[in-house]
């Protein structure tokens, strides 16, 4: 960036230089997708650091709590941000995650495959939706809204009745017992840096139990995952030639194809990255309560897009970011836990998420406007 | 013996029953302008597919460097040197000029599965570029919709030529600009003959096309009325040509005569 500016400088005069550029150095700020989400994020914890600020709200065991939810929530958000810079949604992730729930419970706990085996075969699956997804939006040329839509109610009856005439009800517990010596389990299931949180509870700096192990054990599986997807999602948007065909399909699908973009290819690949994400998302739930829920995830896909709208990107494709997506997750999880430590009834919640999402959009659109404007 | 870059001899097109086009004929040397007019419903769109390789000709043959070719697809078309900018350009104004600029064709740096998008010589490369042409990108990672109409026009040609473009094919690279802005891009345009290029310039404006233009063909429901050296037609004649001349030349002559009549 330095090198960049310097090589303009040496080019114009420079009494007109420090004007340009200091034009386009707010451009540049305001340019970045994720400005609205950040700002928002910090001024929820500065809310929530007056108002909670003596509850037990940012104690580690708290921090890790509304973190675990933002985690949770921003690991589809960000996927949903993908898909929604290439210019397409999906409505169908809420749905997945139940279907991917059962798909790992039922062959684990009634067909008595190993829990490694089900982990596979859920993602398996999960592959084979997204691709179906995106292969009859790509191919059909209809909006991914009606054709994911259609997938929302197809995957949850089929879950619902699938596990209905397999195990005769709507839940399938006892997963809990399998996790142990499972090779890859762990990966969705076990807290990270415990060793951090038993020298901080030995040094007396946390809350610990009765039995004097810490309250909070470690950092959960959720918050590693979202951390890695947020960096992988961002080093792909920003520094990869598939980053830039992402933008391209969602900005100009025709311009994009006129110049080569894979466009096709593209698009399916971002909704392969949905249904994968929402696997993710249901494999750390269902190992973490040991039991799948067929009405598990309903709603998440609409939390997921408001977080992605709230973190910049735009309906209609082709801008947005995965940090911004991060952060409205950040946001969603922290007012929806935070909540708990005020005096606010939490049937606000609600109304602050659709407020929020209302703001975003108004000023994303204006910022869209800015960035846009003819010199 | 041919000294032509590319030559479309006799091409025909047709859709069913419909005659879109039906013996046109165009010839181009290295750094030569030819202007294709012709007013709506002439043709051109059907002549710039065919041209571009979208479409595939029913009859007539295509000949690129003296070498009979057919175009199966725009790849083909593109990757004989015959590169078509579109009237939509084909820029996503939300994506910075470089992203724009490299759409689709990325410059990669680093190991084998571990490339990455080369910002640094992109963002050198498309300023060098733009610089060329005389239009100073102060900051190659702003977006294209804060640029002018002829800017981005020159963008997309610049493009064009930067991948290897031998012939260029513009498709009303003037129809939505201001005086100003058009002859910046006609300015461009002339520059990129010079440089030996052979450019298809098709518009409907013969004053944007008569001052650059070396030879101009005129389209007609489908049928080319013939390719003319600019010093063998002035601009009226081709304005006349272009509107259906005798079609106005007969309106003219009823008008007088109805005005005659309910004057008496």
């Amino acid at each position: 960036m330095s090198t960049k500016s310097k090589s303009i400088k040496s080019k114009t005069d420079s009494n007109q230089d420090e004007r340009l550029k200091k034009i386009s150095n707010f451009k540049i700020l305001l340019n970045r997708p994720e400005l609205g989400a950040l700002g928002g994020a910090i001024l929820v914890f500065i809310f929530f650091g007056i108002v909670a600020g003596d509850t037990g709200m940012f104690s580690a065991y708290g921090i890790l709590n509304f973190l675990d939810v933002s985690a949770n929530l921003g690991i589809i958000a960000i996927a949903a941000a993908m898909l929604m810079i290439g210019g397409e949604f999906d409505l169908s992730i809420g749905s997945m995650i139940g279907f991917a729930g059962i798909c790992i419970a039922i062959p684990a706990i009634y067909w008595g495959w190993p829990l490694w085996m089900s982990i596979i075969f859920a993602f398996s699956m999960a592959v084979l939706v997204g691709y179906f997804n995106g292969i009859l939006v790509v191919r059909t040329g209809l909006p991914s809204f009606i054709v994911t839509l259609a997938m929302l109610f197809i995957l949850r009856g089929a879950t619902l009745a699938l596990t209905r005439l397999i195990t005769g009800r709507t839940q399938v517990p006892g997963l809990r017992v399998l996790i142990e010596n499972d090779p890859i389990a762990w990966i969705f299931a076990s807290d990270s840096f415990k060793w951090v949180f038993t020298w901080l509870g030995s040094m007396n700096l946390i809350t610990l139990r009765t039995d004097g192990s810490p309250l909070a054990t470690g950092i959960p599986p959720s918050v590693i995952w979202f951390i890695a997807l947020t960096i992988l999602s961002t080093w792909i948007l920003m520094k990869t030639r598939y980053g830039n065909w992402i933008f391209a399909s969602g900005g100009d699908k025709n311009g994009a194809n006129n110049v080569g973009v894979p466009v096709g290819r593209v698009k399916i690949s971002l909704f392969i990255g949905t249904a994968v994400a929402a696997t993710i998302f249901a494999t750390i739930q269902v190992l973490d309560a040991g039991s799948a829920d067929t009405m598990r995830g309903t709603l998440k896909e609409l939390e997921a897009i408001a977080a992605a709208v709230v973190g910049g990107c735009l309906l209609t494709g082709g801008y947005g970011s995965a940090i911004g997506a991060a952060f409205g997750a950040i946001i969603f999880g922290t007012v929806s836990m935070g909540i708990f430590y005020t005096d606010v009834d939490t049937d606000w919640f609600k109304v602050f998420l659709g407020a929020m999402m209302l703001i975003a959009v108004i000023f994303n659109n204006y910022i869209r406007r800015k960035v846009t404007e003819s010199k | 013996m041919s000294d032509y870059l590319v030559q479309f001899n006799n091409i025909s097109k047709f859709f069913g029953k419909v005659i879109a086009l039906k013996d046109v004929t165009m010839k181009l040397r290295k750094g030569e302008i030819m202007c294709l007019l012709g007013d709506n419903g002439a043709g051109k769109s059907t002549l710039i597919k065919t041209l571009a390789g979208v479409h595939k000709p029913d009859e007539g043959e295509i000949i690129v460097d003296g070498k009979k070719t057919i175009f199966d697809s725009p790849k083909d078309a593109l990757d004989m040197g015959i590169a078509t900018v579109y009237q939509d350009l084909a820029l996503v104004s939300l994506m910075s000029v470089t992203r724009n600029f490299f759409m689709g064709r990325e410059p990669l740096k680093g190991p084998p599965f571990f490339k990455i998008f080369d910002v640094k010589t992109a963002n050198k490369i498309a300023a060098e570029r733009m610089g060329q042409i005389g239009i100073d990108v102060r900051d190659p990672s702003q977006a294209v919709g804060t640029m002018s109409g002829g800017e981005r026009q020159c963008l997309a040609i610049s493009r064009a030529i930067y991948f290897g473009a031998k012939v260029l094919v513009l498709d009303e690279p003037t129809s939505a600009l201001g005086v100003h802005q058009a002859s910046v891009v006609l300015k461009y345009i002339v520059k990129a003959a010079t440089q030996g290029l052979a450019v298809i310039l098709i518009t409907h404006n013969v004053h944007h096309a008569y001052p650059v233009g070396n030879s101009f063909t005129v389209l007609n429901r489908g049928k080319s009325l013939g390719t003319y050296e600019k010093k063998d037609i002035s601009r009226e004649k081709l304005l006349s040509m272009m509107a259906g001349g005798e079609e106005l030349d007969k309106l003219e002559v009823e008008l007088n005569e109805m005005n005659r009549v309910s004057n008496s």
